[in-house]
Order: C-alpha cells, then sequence, then structure tokens
C-alpha cells in the first residue's frame, strides 16, 4: 500500500529535464530524460498518451502545464491519484510563486524551485501545498528579507490554511455563486446528459481567525431544523468542500463551518444532476447544395424566464474545414468565420430570455474532392454564455456568519452566475 | 515575483570550475553566495561541478538560510561520489540539528536523511533521536519520515536504535501532521520488512481516526491508505469505522476521496446488513461520479478503478450510465476508459441509448477509438441476448458506410457473435461476403475466413472465396495461415467433392513442407494425418459443437479483483496488475551511474507493458498448466515426474508409441527442508503460515507451519480447502495447540483425493482458508505440486494411478484440444 515517488521532474516541451529533485536516489534523470523524450517522439501527441506509463521498472505520471511537463517517478505501487493530484497542486504553488508556470519562469528561478521543491515533498512523500503559507517562508529574492525565517505555525496546525495574526483595515467577504450547466444533445435533438456543476468562490478579506458559518438553502438541514420548506429547498447531490471545512461536523448536523484561508478560494462545489431544460436552446440545419456550395441555417432560442438576460453569448457552429468565401446574416449581433477552428463564431453580446435569433450562412467548397479523403471529425456546436443574477438549481445564501474574538463586523457580498460549462449540441 | 536566477548558468566560459573554486573561497559573502548558485545552475543542467566539493562545503557554516539550502542541495547531489569529503559536512550538520530555529534543525535532518553514506547515517542517530522528541511539531514530522528513509539505507541501524518504538509513539503525538507522516513511514517500513512492525490495534485504529479529521489532505491520504489494511473484527466495528470515515467522501482532494472508497469498500464486505449496503452504495456513486469532472489525469485513474468497482458492485453506477458517455473534448484515454465502462454498465434498460452512442463514436476520427466503439457493440451483444438483434443491425448498417477499418472490426466481433449465438443470426452471412475483398488486416481476414469455414455449406461459393485466398498462402501472416488451414479442412470435411479435395491438398502441402512455422507444421500435420487414418473422427474432431462463449467483459477473476480492489488509488489499481506485478525491489542497485546504458531491448518492453496495462492487462504471469506449475516447484525436487510424463502420455494420445509410463527417478520432498511462506506474517496480522503437500508412507499430507507473530495466544484453528482439480480435501481436522505469542507449531494434515473436485479447466491451483479464534479469516493460495500423487520411489500406486493418470490425460487433452481450439478461433 505504501509508496512514494522517487523523483519529480520539470521538463521542457521536448521532454529534456529543467530542473528535477531527487528524493529516493533510485531513478536517474537521465534514465527520466531517455524515457520521456522517445515516449513523446513517438507518440506526436502526449496529450493523447496515458497519463500514467510503465517503463523499466519504473512507472512514471505527468502532466502537462503551458510549456513545462511535472512528471513523477516512483519504483513502488504508490497512490497515483495523491501523486497526480499533487502534481496540479504543484502547478498552482508555482503560479503563485512565479505568476505564470512557464520554462522561463523555471530558470528565473531556479532556486526557489529547489527550495520549493524541499518543502512540498519529503522522500517523495506529498507534504505541503499551501502556496499563501509557503510563501511566509520561502521567498523570492525580491522580497526575500534578512530576518531569519522560521517555519509558520500554520505549517503544522491544524488549521494549516491559514496564518494567524492577519490584518485588514475593512473585513469583507465575497461570495460568488457560479453555476455551469453542462449538457450534451444528440443529433436527433434529445438531452443525453445534462447536470449542473456549482462552487462557491470566495474571496476573504478578513483579519485574525475568523469562524464562518454558512447557511443554505439546503433541503435536508432545513427539514432537519422543521422548518417550512416552501417549495424553496434544493437539493444538494454531491458536495465536495474545501479542506477547511469540518466536514465530520457537516456530517452530523449540515452545518457548514470554517476558518477561511486568506485570499480567494473554492469554498465548496456541487452537482445536480436533476434535467435541466436546455437554456440556450441552438438547432443548425446543413444544406449541400450542388458539390460546391453548402448553407448553413441556425436557430438559436433562449428559455429561460424574460427578466434574465445571457450576456456574452458565443455560439460556434463547425463548418467543412475546407469551406472558403463566407457570406453570413445574422437576425442578431455578429458572426465570423474563424477557419482556425474550423467554425463559424456567433456573438450576441445580449441575449434576453423567450427570444429566437437566426442565422443563415453560406460556403463554397472546393468542387474537386479527394476520393480517400479521411472523414471529418464531427464536431458538435458549442455555446457559451453568462446569465447574471440566476441559478439553475435556484440555490441560496440564508446567511453568512463571521465570529472573530475582536468582534469586528464584516460584510458579506453575494453574487448568483450561471454559465455554460461544457455545452454540446450535435449536429445531424 | 520574478527572478533573475538565469543569469547564473550563463557562465559556461572555459576554465570555468577554477574561477567558481576562487569564487568560493572569496571573503566577500554575497560573493560566495552567487558562486554557489552558479554551481547549483551548472549542475542544474548536468554538468559534473564534484570536485568544487570542499570549497562548497565551506560555506556552509552560514547564517543565511538561502545559502544553506543551496550548500545542503548541493552535498544531496554530491555526496555518493565523494564519501570521503562528506564526512566534512557532518560537523555542521550535527550543530544545525541543535540550532535554535526550527526550520535549520528540520533541514538538517532531512538532508541528512538523503546522503546516502554509510559513514554519515552513523551521525545521523543522535540528531534523530533528538529531533524525534523535539518541541517544534515542524521538526518532528520531519524526522518522522527520516526514520523512514534511515530505514531505507540501514534497516539494522533503525531497530537497534529503538527507532521503530520512538516512531510508533509519534502515533499519539498531539500533532495531526506528526501523527500522518509517523503512519507514512511505518507503513513503508512495514511493507519493506518480514516481521511485524505496524500492527493496527484498536486503540491505534481510534487514534488515527481522530487525526484524520485535523491533518492536511496528503495526511489524510496517508492515514486511509495504511488504515485500509485494517480488518475490523466484527460488522459492528466495520460500521462503526465506515461511520468516520464517510465524511471524507465529501473532501475536495480527489485522492481523499478515493482512499476512502477503497477503505469503506473493503469495510463492506464484513457488512452483513443489506439496508447498510445499500445505503454505503448510495453515499458512493455521486462521488465517484464527480470525480469525472477533475483534471483528464485524475479522470483516467478514477475510471481505472470505477471499472474495478463496477466489478465488485455493480449497484452503485447502475443508473449512471450517462455520465460516461464520451465528451468531445475528452482526452483519447479518458474516451477509452469511459467506454469500457459503458460496456459493463450497458443493460436491457439503456442499450439502446448506449447503442445510439457508439453508433455514434464509430464516426469519429481516432481510429482506435472508433475500433474500439464497434468492439464494444459486438461485447454488448455477447452480454445481452436479448439486445444482440439490435446490436448486429448497427454493426450492419457501420458496415454500409464503407470505412475500412470499420468494417474489418465489425467482421471481428460477428464472428464472436456466431460464436455466441449459433445458428441464429448467419443470415447476414451475404452481406459480409460483400467486403471480402477489402479486408486487409490479418485479424479481420482470419475471422472471416473462420466463418466461411464454419459455414462452408450455406454459402454456396465457399470453395471459390478460400480458393481466392489459396494464391497468397505463402505470404499471408501466421494467423491467417491457421485459419486458412482449419477452414480448408472444415469445407473439405462438409463437401468431401473434388474442388476441395484439390485445395486440400494444396494447403496441407503449403503448410507443411514450404513452411518455417512450426505451429503451421504441426497443426497440419495433426489434420493430415486425422485424415488419412480416420475421416469420421475427423469429422467429430474438427466439426465438434463449439463451447459457447461468454461476455468477456468482466474478465478479472475474483482473488485478483479482491486484490486490485485492496490497493484502488494506487498504480496497481491503474495497471490491474497485483503490486508485484510490476514493483522491483532493485533498491540501491538501480542508481548505477549517470550516463548508464540500457539494452536496445528497452523499446519492446515498453510497448508491450504498454499495451498489456492497457488492456486492462488480466494475464496472471505463470500459467495454471501442469508442466509449467511442475516445473516451478522448489529446490528439493528438481527433476519432477510430471514433466517426465508428459512427453509419453502426449505420444501416446496420439497415437505414434507405446504407452509406457517413464517412472519418475526423484523421491518426493519430505517433510525436511522449510516450507514455503503463503501467507506472509504483514498480511496475517502477524500470523504466519508456511504449508507445503507432502507424500509420507504412501499417504498425502498437507504440511503447515504456524508462527504466531501477534502479541496474543491464538487457537482454535481451522482450514478449508476450495474445490480443486485433483479433488484435494481435509481428511481429518485441523490439529494445531493454543499457539502463545512468538510460538509455533508444524503440523501435518492428512489429505484426500477426489472429495470436492471442481468441474472448471483442469489447473492446479488449491485455495486454502485458514481461520482462528481470535482473528479474520485468511486465505491464500497453493500450488499442488503433482509429485505427491506419486509414490517415494516414484511410481504411482496403482489405484490412484489410474485416477491420477486419466486426470493426467484430460488435462492433457483439454489443453491439447484448448490451444487447438484457441488457435483456431483465435481468443
Amino acid at each position: 500500500m505504501a509508496g512514494a515517488a522517487s523523483a519529480l521532474f520539470l521538463l521542457d516541451i521536448k521532454g529534456r529535464v529543467l530542473v528535477w529533485r531527487d528524493y529516493r536516489g533510485d531513478v536517474s534523470a537521465a534514465q527520466a530524460e531517455r524515457f520521456f523524450t522517445k515516449l513523446i517522439e513517438k507518440e506526436g501527441d502526449p496529450q493523447s498518451q496515458d497519463p500514467v506509463v510503465y517503463d523499466n521498472g519504473v512507472t512514471y505520471m505527468f502532466i502537462q502545464h503551458s510549456n513545462v511537463y511535472l512528471m513523477t517517478a516512483t519504483r513502488q505501487n504508490c497512490n497515483a491519484a495523491s501523486l497526480l493530484f499533487f502534481l496540479h497542486r504543484v502547478v498552482d504553488v508555482f503560479k503563485h510563486y512565479f505568476e505564470e508556470l512557464e520554462e522561463e519562469s523555471l530558470r528565473d528561478n531556479f532556486v526557489v524551485v529547489y527550495e520549493l521543491l524541499d518543502e512540498i515533498m519529503d522522500f517523495g512523500y506529498p507534504q505541503y501545498t499551501e502556496a499563501k503559507i509557503l510563501s511566509e517562508f520561502i521567498k523570492t529574492d525580491a522580497y526575500r528579507m534578512e530576518v531569519t525565517q522560521r517555519p509558520p505555525m500554520a505549517v503544522t496546525n491544524a488549521v494549516s490554511w491559514r496564518s494567524e495574526g492577519i490584518n485588514y483595515k475593512k473585513n469583507e467577504v465575497f461570495l460568488d455563486v457560479v453555476e455551469s450547466v453542462n449538457i450534451l444533445v444528440n443529433s436527433n435533438g434529445q438531452i443525453i446528459r445534462s447536470d449542473v456543476v456549482g462552487a462557491l468562490k470566495m474571496r476573504t478579506y478578513l483579519s485574525g481567525m475568523p469562524e464562518c458559518k454558512l447557511g443554505l438553502n439546503d433541503r435536508v438541514l432545513l427539514e432537519a431544523q422543521g422548518r417550512a420548506t416552501k417549495g424553496k429547498a434544493i437539493d444538494l447531490e454531491d458536495i465536495k468542500f474545501h479542506q477547511c471545512v469540518r466536514l465530520a461536523r457537516f456530517e452530523n448536523d449540515r452545518t457548514i463551518s470554517f476558518i477561511p484561508p486568506d485570499g480567494s478560494f473554492d469554498l465548496m462545489t456541487y452537482r445536480l444532476s436533476t434535467q435541466v431544460k436546455p437554456l440556450i436552446w441552438v438547432e443548425a440545419q446543413v444544406e449541400n447544395h450542388s458539390r460546391s456550395r453548402v448553407e448553413i441555417m441556425v436557430k438559436a432560442r433562449s428559455q429561460f424566464k424574460e427578466r434574465s438576460t445571457a450576456t456574452n453569448v458565443e455560439i460556434m457552429v463547425p463548418v467543412p474545414a475546407d469551406a472558403s468565401s463566407p457570406n453570413v446574416r445574422t437576425s442578431m449581433g455578429s458572426a465570423a468565420y474563424a477557419p482556425e477552428n474550423d467554425a463559424l463564431l456567433w456573438k450576441i453580446r445580449s441575449f434576453p430570455g423567450g427570444k429566437e435569433y437566426m442565422l443563415r450562412a453560406e460556403f463554397t467548397l472546393p468542387s474537386i474532392t479527394d476520393e480517400e479523403a479521411t472523414q471529418e471529425r464531427k464536431a458538435p456546436i458549442r455555446v457559451k454564455f453568462e446569465i447574471p443574477y440566476f441559478t439553475v438549481s435556484g440555490i441560496q445564501v440564508r446567511y453568512l456568519k463571521i465570529i472573530e474574538k475582536s468582534g469586528y463586523q464584516a460584510l458579506p457580498w453575494v453574487r448568483y452566475i450561471t454559465m455554460a460549462g461544457e455545452y454540446e449540441l450535435r449536429l445531424i | 515575483m520574478s527572478g533573475h536566477d538565469s543569469k547564473y548558468f550563463s557562465t559556461t566560459k572555459k576554465g570555468e570550475i577554477p574561477e567558481l573554486k576562487e569564487e568560493l573561497n572569496s571573503q566577500y559573502k554575497d560573493k560566495r553566495k552567487d558562486a554557489v548558485k552558479k554551481v547549483i545552475a551548472a549542475m542544474t543542467v548536468g554538468k559534473d561541478v564534484s570536485s568544487l566539493f570542499t570549497d562548497v562545503v565551506n560555506c556552509m557554516q552560514t547564517e543565511n538560510l538561502e545559502l544553506k539550502k543551496l550548500v545542503y542541495l548541493y552535498l544531496i547531489n554530491y555526496a555518493k561520489s565523494q564519501p570521503d569529503l562528506a564526512i566534512l559536512a557532518v560537523n555542521t550538520f550535527v550543530k544545525d540539528s541543535q540550532d535554535p530555529n526550527p526550520l535549520i534543525r528540520a533541514l538538517a535532518v532531512r538532508t541528512m536523511g538523503c546522503i546516502r553514506v554509510d559513514k554519515i547515517t552513523e551521525y545521523l542517530c543522535d540528531p534523530l533521536q533528538r529531533c524525534l522528541k523535539d518541541d517544534d511539531p515542524y521538526v518532528r514530522k520531519t524526522a518522522a519520515i527520516c526514520v523512514a528513509k534511515l530505514y531505507d539505507i540501514n534497516a539494522e541501524l533503525v531497530e537497534d536504535r529503538g527507532f521503530l518504538d520512538s516512531l510508533k509513539d509519534l502515533i499519539s503525538d498531539n500533532n495531526p501532521m506528526v501523527v500522518a507522516n509517523a503512519v507514512a513511514a511505518l507503513a513503508e517500513i512495514q511493507e519493506n520488512s518480514s516481521g511485524p512492525i505496524f500492527e493496527i490495534t484498536t486503540p491505534t485504529l481510534t487514534k488515527l481516526l481522530t487525526a484524520l479529521n485535523e491533518c492536511t489532505e496528503w495526511g489524510q491520504v496517508f492515514i486511509l491508505d495504511a488504515l485500509s489494511r485494517y480488518k475490523a473484527s466484527d460488522a459492528r466495528e466495520a460500521e462503526n469505522i465506515v461511520e468516520r470515515v464517510t465524511p471524507r467522501l465529501q473532501h475536495a482532494n480527489c485522492a481523499v476521496v478515493l482512499s476512502a472508497v477503497k477503505m469503506i469498500l473493503q469495510q463492506m464486505e464484513l457488512i452483513t446488513s443489506t439496508d447498510v449496503v445499500r445505503n454505503l452504495c448510495k453515499k458512493m456513486a455521486p462521488p465517484l461520479v464527480t470525480l469525472l469532472s477533475a483534471e483528464p489525469e485524475i479522470q483516467y485513474v478514477a475510471l481505472r478503478n470505477i471499472n474495478l468497482i463496477v466489478q465488485r458492485r455493480p449497484t452503485i453506477l447502475a443508473h449512471e450510465i450517462k455520465v460516461f458517455f464520451c465528451k468531445y473534448n475528452d482526452p483519447i484515454y479518458v474516451k477509452m476508459e469511459k467506454l469500457e465502462i459503458m460496456i459493463k454498465l450497458a443493460s436491457d434498460r439503456n442499450i439502446d441509448q448506449v447503442l445510439l452512442e457508439f453508433k455514434e463514436y464509430a464516426t469519429e476520427v481516432d481510429v482506435d477509438f472508433v475500433r474500439k466503439a464497434v468492439r464494444a457493440i459486438g461485447r454488448c451483444a455477447i452480454k445481452l441476448e436479448r439486445a444482440a438483434e439490435r446490436c448486429i443491425s448497427v454493426l450492419l448498417e457501420l458496415i454500409k458506410i464503407k470505412v475500412n477499418y470499420v468494417v474489418q472490426e465489425a467482421i471481428i466481433v460477428i464472428k464472436d457473435i456466431f460464436r455466441r449465438y449459433p445458428n441464429t443470426y448467419e443470415s447476414i452471412i451475404a452481406t459480409l461476403c460483400e467486403s471480402l475483398d477489402t479486408l486487409d488486416e490479418p485479424e479481420a481476414k482470419a475471422s472471416m475466413i473462420w466463418i466461411i469455414g464454419e459455414y462452408a455449406e450455406r454459402i454456396d461459393n465457399a470453395d471459390e472465396l478460400l480458393e481466392s485466398f489459396l494464391e497468397s498462402f505463402p505470404e499471408e501472416p501466421p494467423q491467417v495461415q491457421l485459419q486458412l488451414l482449419t477452414a480448408t479442412v472444415k469445407l473439405f470435411l462438409k463437401k468431401p467433392t473434388e474442388g476441395p479435395q484439390q485445395m486440400i491438398q494444396v494447403v496441407l502441402n503449403n503448410a507443411t513442407v514450404e513452411t518455417d512455422n512450426p505451429d503451421l507444421r504441426d497443426r497440419a500435420y495433426i489434420y493430415w494425418r486425422l485424415l488419412s487414418t480416420d475421416p469420421e473422427a475427423a469429422k467429430d474432431v474438427v466439426l465438434a459443437e463449439k463451447p459457447v462463449i461468454s461476455d468477456d467483459s468482466n474478465q478479472l477473476d475474483s482473488t485478483l479483483l479482491d486484490e486490485l480492489l485492496a490497493n484502488i488509488a494506487t498504480l496497481s489499481s491503474v495497471y490491474h496488475k497485483p503490486p508485484d506485478a510490476f514493483v522491483t525491489r532493485a533498491k540501491t542497485a538501480t542508481q548505477k551511474t549517470e550516463d548508464d546504458d540500457y539494452p536496445d531491448g528497452n523499446e519492446t518492453r515498453y510497448s508491450e507493458t504498454l499495451s498489456n496495462a492497457a488492456n486492462g492487462g488480466a494475464s496472471p504471469p505463470s500459467s495454471s498448466s501442469v508442466p509449467h506449475a511442475a516445473a516451478r516447484q522448489p529446490a528439493p525436487a528438481p527433476a519432477a515426474p510430471a514433466p517426465a510424463a508428459v512427453p509419453d502420455l502426449l505420444s501416446d494420445l496420439i497415437g505414434l508409441d507405446n504407452n509406457q509410463i517413464v517412472p519418475a527417478d526423484q523421491p518426493a520432498t519430505s517433510s525436511g527442508p522449510p516450507l514455503p511462506i503463503l501467507l506472509p506474517a504483514g498480511s496475517g496480522q502477524g500470523l504466519q503460515i508456511s504449508a507445503q503437500l507432502v507424500r509420507q508412507d504412501g499417504q498425502i499430507f498437507y504440511s503447515l507451519l504456524f508462527e504466531n507473530n501477534t502479541q496474543i495466544t491464538l487457537d482454535g484453528f481451522m482450514i478449508q480447502f476450495n474445490k480443486n482439480s485433483f479433488g484435494l480435501a481435509a481428511a481429518g481436522p485441523l490439529q494445531v495447540p493454543p499457539l502463545a505469542p512468538g510460538a509455533s507449531a508444524r503440523t501435518l494434515l492428512p489429505m484426500v483425493l477426489f472429495q470436492n473436485t471442481s468441474t472448471g479447466p483442469p489447473n492446479t491451483l488449491l485455495q486454502v482458508a485458514v481461520k482462528n479464534s481470535q482473528q479474520p479469516v485468511w486465505y491464500f493460495n497453493d500450488k499442488i505440486l503433482l509429485h505427491v500423487f506419486f509414490t517415494e520411489d516414484g511410481r504411482m500406486e496403482r489405484t490412484s494411478f489410474l485416477e491420477v493418470r486419466s486426470l493426467f490425460c484430460i488435462t492433457l487433452v483439454f489443453y491439447w484440444c484448448k490451444r487447438m481450439i484457441l488457435a483456431m478461433e483465435m481468443e
């Protein structure tokens, strides 16, 4: 069961080692580099390669971030989920330090990179990945002070995500409730999958060690408290909490209580798999006139209440790769041919509820086609939008109580927004 | 916050090393620091700067934390190449380990543990001892891991200096991070040790479950992984544990969620109440589904695990099949795994929707994915009888698109469907024959030829079709040649007319005289002999009814599945292989030199393992065939009788030679030599069982050795054998006296044959269950060594001889036929 990483590598886009940290002395950099460069060469597209690969007694696990690969090597049966998740966390840590994680930023900061690699993992076991706290005792040159650093209490505290002694003049909390609608409609117009993934994103600017309590219109809680639900309560199906939330307490009495980290974080995410009516419905008709002309007609309809308005709507309609000379007309918004995506991009800045807009486009096709031509990838229509002041689930923040021993008053600001997540409608 | 460290990389002039040496010895602090950075930069780009060892170590005594860390980093990298000089650093290390600043104390002990030089390790002990009892939890948590480091370098030293006890004390530490690291260290040490070191007792369990609520996410993973080895004593305890663990399912860290799922699944095995189990299944479903919105790499791990989970508990995700539908932008490795799970979850209720999806996928562009989708349709047809017809009509629609690889893949699966539902769907053969000349892949070709041969009597122009392949016979790949051979024989037996007779002459000639392929030649000769001696018998053999194949989508066998489920979230669960199949215990030996050379065979090995892992790699490494198992028996009886007997039985079977059995010349093992350990103390909570089948005084005994390494007295031992090919069972009760802690007992259990014979294919697997009054039931596997069936002088007793011999024959006939049929019909 036990198992840990042997080494952690940061590699460039060609698979050459930029920086690495050896934790166990049983995998060499030369060995890893040889394996990985070969892998990249062979696959061409490492995106399609399984992220867990076995070679010659060593398991390599890797992820990619901009032009850098992060990879662990291990000879043991270690926890794959943990190590891969850890690599993503390492990206977050580096991003916190260098704004962007890329080859150049690693080179420019290799001293800090080494220091971090020493602190976040020991003997191949993930140790500590709270970037905010790490930056209290591992600093980049510009901020380095000559006073001797000590490990912040938080590193080993039960509250490992927040340091003591934070002070703000104005204590504020911003809470954004963001719901993404994922939908998949097949070519018959049937909804084959739809779910809503919600996130409570918080930005806290609070002094001291504030105790927070969040109240939602959670049906289970309201019913347990014997309150009249009045049809406003909602069923949250799968809730995931940031590590600051006391899980045992939530399990007991559904109270969401926590001491928040400083700054922004995702307090919780949830999922609802109840069928939602597609907020924006798109239908496309493709007609091939002779062999040299194709005509596309797109209808977009908003299916939410009139008092809401969708903003920044983008509808991406796939067109044949060899189409040219577009001729587009729309009843609203603007449309442009995006040859790099083989698509027509229709943008509508403001799309009120209960409206229907049309688009008509014509393309010419080359009259000669390759008989042996491979099939084209059938891309779906993809839609992006945002609907402010609206949630699909009807989730409501009933209260956010903030109690700190100094007794200050904090202002919570709550905002709701619904956006399109993976919103796909397959073409006929 | 951007640095400008890249400037340190830019000194690549000649004479760099002497220059650096000078700078390292500069009297100015800043210059020395810059020089060390340059050294580290050089090290980073792979230059050898080990010659600067003394100069760098001289910079170690500094107040500057950054400089100190850099020097330490240098030491970790080069101490090994300069072991004699490394001793220079010891004093500073020891001094730093007593520094007033906990950061420096921890740094010193952490770094010392990373320096794998024997001389240094000795000096590490005293600082480590101090640090394990340090006031600052940051130091203690670092020291805890350091014990594991030391154990890796010098296990004896750790045991002698009592570090294990100090480490165990840390489990009761008041700081959760320290507890978590101590658990990680102990679990690792336990893994590499034969004795019981890290026993999870009830008090430990309580402590760890409490720490679980307070430690960091990574610490929670350590604790959950360690606790999943714990076997609850009864259903009640299991329920209590599960109750404490379920809140973890709500954690945002996927690793915590998966480890919690692992632990709950383990405990569920003990829970008897169906209500509780149903409830738990309901609780686990949403978090598992949510894992699919994680990063693709994590989704991949989650999907490989869900694949295992639905094999054991299909109900958990029975209603969630939609979440496994592929998204347009999913990476291909995610799509492939989703497809696999969709097949597993497909049922009569959702098959229509699933088929629509598969059809959609079959028109995508990624060839591998398309093939898998087509194959998935076939597997659903085989799995769901009532949906078979719908599946076939989808396949026929796909064939009509006339995309070459879709057609070929469809033909391959249709062959399997024919075998699953004989005499049901042959009406579509005509449609298949239309695409005959477009086939260019061996497997598709071979499948089509199989279909033609199998249904030769219903295809009017079967002989013409086959004949068209014959011209290119010598150029065809072996797979196709074998199929052509078999199909021609079938054709001839079904239509013994002139045309086929000529064809068979040509084929047999090609396959015997003109080929270098022994498989092909052997098969051709067997057919030849069969046909020439007794055509009627040939008919019976070749045209015999084939066993109906079944769905292979639940392909893992139950013992392997158990083991994999106990390893959820780990690599083992990703590869679908037990850990010892890929974990090499080649510890220090592997660190050769930086530029060690690898054999060129590397690449092929890599691709092999890759495809194995990707296939769900259920192939167990040891085959269950009789000769193999016998050859693998332990040293005392090297020339085992079984392999000696095999060739004669084989020739006997083919009817070439007399039927004399060559007596084996080696006596069977007596009870003298040490018995193989079948249940290591590590997995038996301290109980170790070694056992082997032996033969004494004309009777078969199971010789067992029990060693009690637990803290309590064990009594009330009982044993039971699972059904096996030889029907071995205990002839009497197991007689083991109560075992005091540390005691051991040896016993001979008389065995009888042909008591609980299993019906499956013959093999030498013996599954044993042992229980006692204090512990849960232990299961382990043994191999039945065939020499126990022979008398001590190597002869078999007459009575058992006859039975065993017939068993031998059955086994061999079975293997011979199986090999033949497998080869003919392809897996």
